[in-house]
């Protein structure tokens, strides 16, 4: 398996502490580079593709940050590769289905990700778990700034940078933040939450981005325009309307915490005892419940290092990585009883929720 | 009366007659069964006299006003079907229906943000090696030997300065 040394070395869930850090999962930017005077990649003939693939791989894996990293043509890797990566958010849907002429060139610690021949030549991606745009767009600028001593990249003095879609010309950048709001949820808040946040040019979408839900409460939250406004403006606008989401959630959290703790904590209750207890899960139902156990950290009703297995879990329950670690084929009906197993295990190693959450003088301890 | 019309196109009798009012104008058009239904008169609804009098096919006129980009073959309705653009030379051949497109899905017109300076830096020094070259040939030409030893000292001195930065595209 050519992603294994990926799989063996973690990634880094272990930065979301603090009031933003629990809201915010992580942070992730992107750029959209073209090389000059070549056809985009969906209009590209072949022996085009096949060109710019060699010369930008050349040049993405020759980067410092790649070092140890991994590389690959989409048609090299086997389906359950592709998904994988796909749940990682480290390749995109569109990348998954393509073949020669279409790969990437991933980090060893998966913070960086370049996909080649996507829509553009060139997306590379930065993530940082937590919230953390700055630290994410000192390593994308720098890598990107590299990568333009070997590549000519297609920019215009008046569009900026251009891109096979004309919704990402400009700086062609998008910033999104990956955000757990499961009080705005359960208080049926988001949907006002969502309209607002259009308004000001911000995009929602759901965990894997476009035309996906929202399962586990979990929303994309990015810039919509590229152009018109420089990197550090959008950054700047983008932050802002964050943390008023933040403020919202953490608000919503207080308020039901408040008026309706019976509900809450029952909610709470409830999805630590069918994560502890079940036998069969859906990739779904586990998200869900696994949110809402996030959410009985946040309130402190579980002991705080849960959180980031929490977060490993989210990625973990996904159906191709329970594949992965059933280390043989299984259906779909064999792969909810093998992904409710890994989570028991997880979760008995955890005690019992305290439901005393309001006491903050005396900090819950959870009891094993 | 009585005489038999002939078809409008082709000389044989005709057996269908049009009646057509465009622009107040009261068209008529005499055609035979074979030319009528070349010219798909069966369906009135898609079909115009019109078109007919000039003598093109109904669907000319879109074609004609169609933008295509001379370096990789991209057209307009390419891009109306797609959504996605050919190449970079595509923004400049579409701007005339970009530039309302770009107007009203992001927040200015002019890009604001990072400007790659090494790319730039190295077209602008392969422009001056290409005139530099155009002029050499030139002095060689007129036998101006002295300007020709000057610019290809110059254009050797700018292709060393450019090695230490190789340049793919």
């Amino acid at each position: 398996m050519i992603i294994a040394p990926l799989l063996e070395s973690r990634a880094d869930f272990g930065e979301t502490s603090g009031p933003r850090g629990s809201v915010v999962l992580m942070t992730r930017i992107r750029f959209a580079r073209n090389l000059a005077r070549h056809a985009f990649p969906g209009w590209a003939k072949d022996a085009q593709r096949r060109e710019v693939f060699a010369t930008s791989l050349a040049a993405v894996a020759g980067l410092k940050e790649m070092k140890k990293g991994i590389s690959a043509e989409m048609s090299d890797l086997d389906e359950l590769e592709r998904q994988i990566l796909f749940e990682r958010h480290l390749i995109s849907r569109e990348l998954m289905g393509m073949k020669t002429g279409s790969g990437f060139v991933i980090s060893r610690d998966q913070s960086c990700a370049v996909m080649i021949n996507e829509e553009d030549h060139l997306r590379i991606q930065v993530i940082k778990a937590g919230f953390h745009f700055k630290k994410a767009w000192n390593v994308l600028n720098g890598i990107d700034t590299s990568l333009e001593e070997t590549l000519d990249y297609a920019f215009s003095p008046t569009l900026g940078f251009l891109t096979a879609c004309p919704t990402n010309v400009g700086t062609a950048m998008r910033a999104s933040a990956m955000m757990h709001l499961p009080a705005l949820v359960i208080g049926g808040q988001m949907e006002k939450v969502v309209r607002a946040v259009n308004q000001l040019g911000i995009a929602v979408r759901g965990l894997f981005g476009e035309g996906s839900d929202a399962t586990g409460s979990i929303f994309q939250i990015s810039n919509q325009t590229t152009l018109g406004e420089g990197e550090e403006e959008i950054l700047k606008r983008l932050t802002a309307v964050l943390n008023s989401v933040i403020e919202q959630e953490n608000n919503t959290r207080a308020r039901l915490l408040e008026t309706e703790p019976a509900k809450l904590f029952d909610k709470i209750g409830r999805a630590f005892g069918i994560l502890r207890n079940a036998y069969v899960l859906s990739s779904s139902e586990a998200m869900n419940m696994l949110s809402l156990v996030r959410l009985g950290v946040d309130l402190k009703m579980l002991p705080v290092e849960l959180r980031s297995t929490v977060d490993r879990l989210f990625i973990e329950c996904q159906p191709g990585h329970v594949q992965y670690a059933a280390r043989k084929p299984i259906e779909t009906a064999e792969r909810d009883s093998f992904r409710a197993r890994l989570l028991r295990a997880e979760f008995e190693k955890v005690g019992t929720p305290d439901f005393n959450p309001r006491n903050d003088d005396n900090e819950p301890t959870a009891t094993n | 009366m009585g005489e038999s019309l002939k078809c409008d196109l082709c000389g044989k009798p005709a057996t269908v007659h049009l009646t057509q009012i465009v622009n107040n104008q009261i068209h008529k058009l005499d055609l035979c069964e074979e030319c009528a239904a070349a010219k798909g008169v069966t369906d009135p609804t898609g079909f115009s006299l019109a078109d007919l009098l000039v003598n093109k096919p109904a669907a000319a006129e879109t074609p004609a006003s169609q933008l295509v980009c001379e370096h990789c073959g991209f057209t307009q309705a390419d891009f109306k079907k797609l959504g996605r653009l050919g190449c970079p030379a595509c923004y400049e051949r579409f701007s005339p229906i970009l530039e309302p497109v770009l107007a009203n899905m992001h927040k200015g017109v002019t890009h604001l943000g990072k400007v790659p300076a090494r790319s730039i830096e190295r077209r602008t020094l392969l422009d001056r090696i290409a005139r530099l070259e155009r002029e050499l040939t030139d002095a060689v030409r007129s036998e101006r030997y002295e300007d020709a030893a000057r610019l290809r000292d110059e254009i050797t001195a700018m292709k060393e300065a450019m090695s230490g930065r190789p340049a793919v595209s």
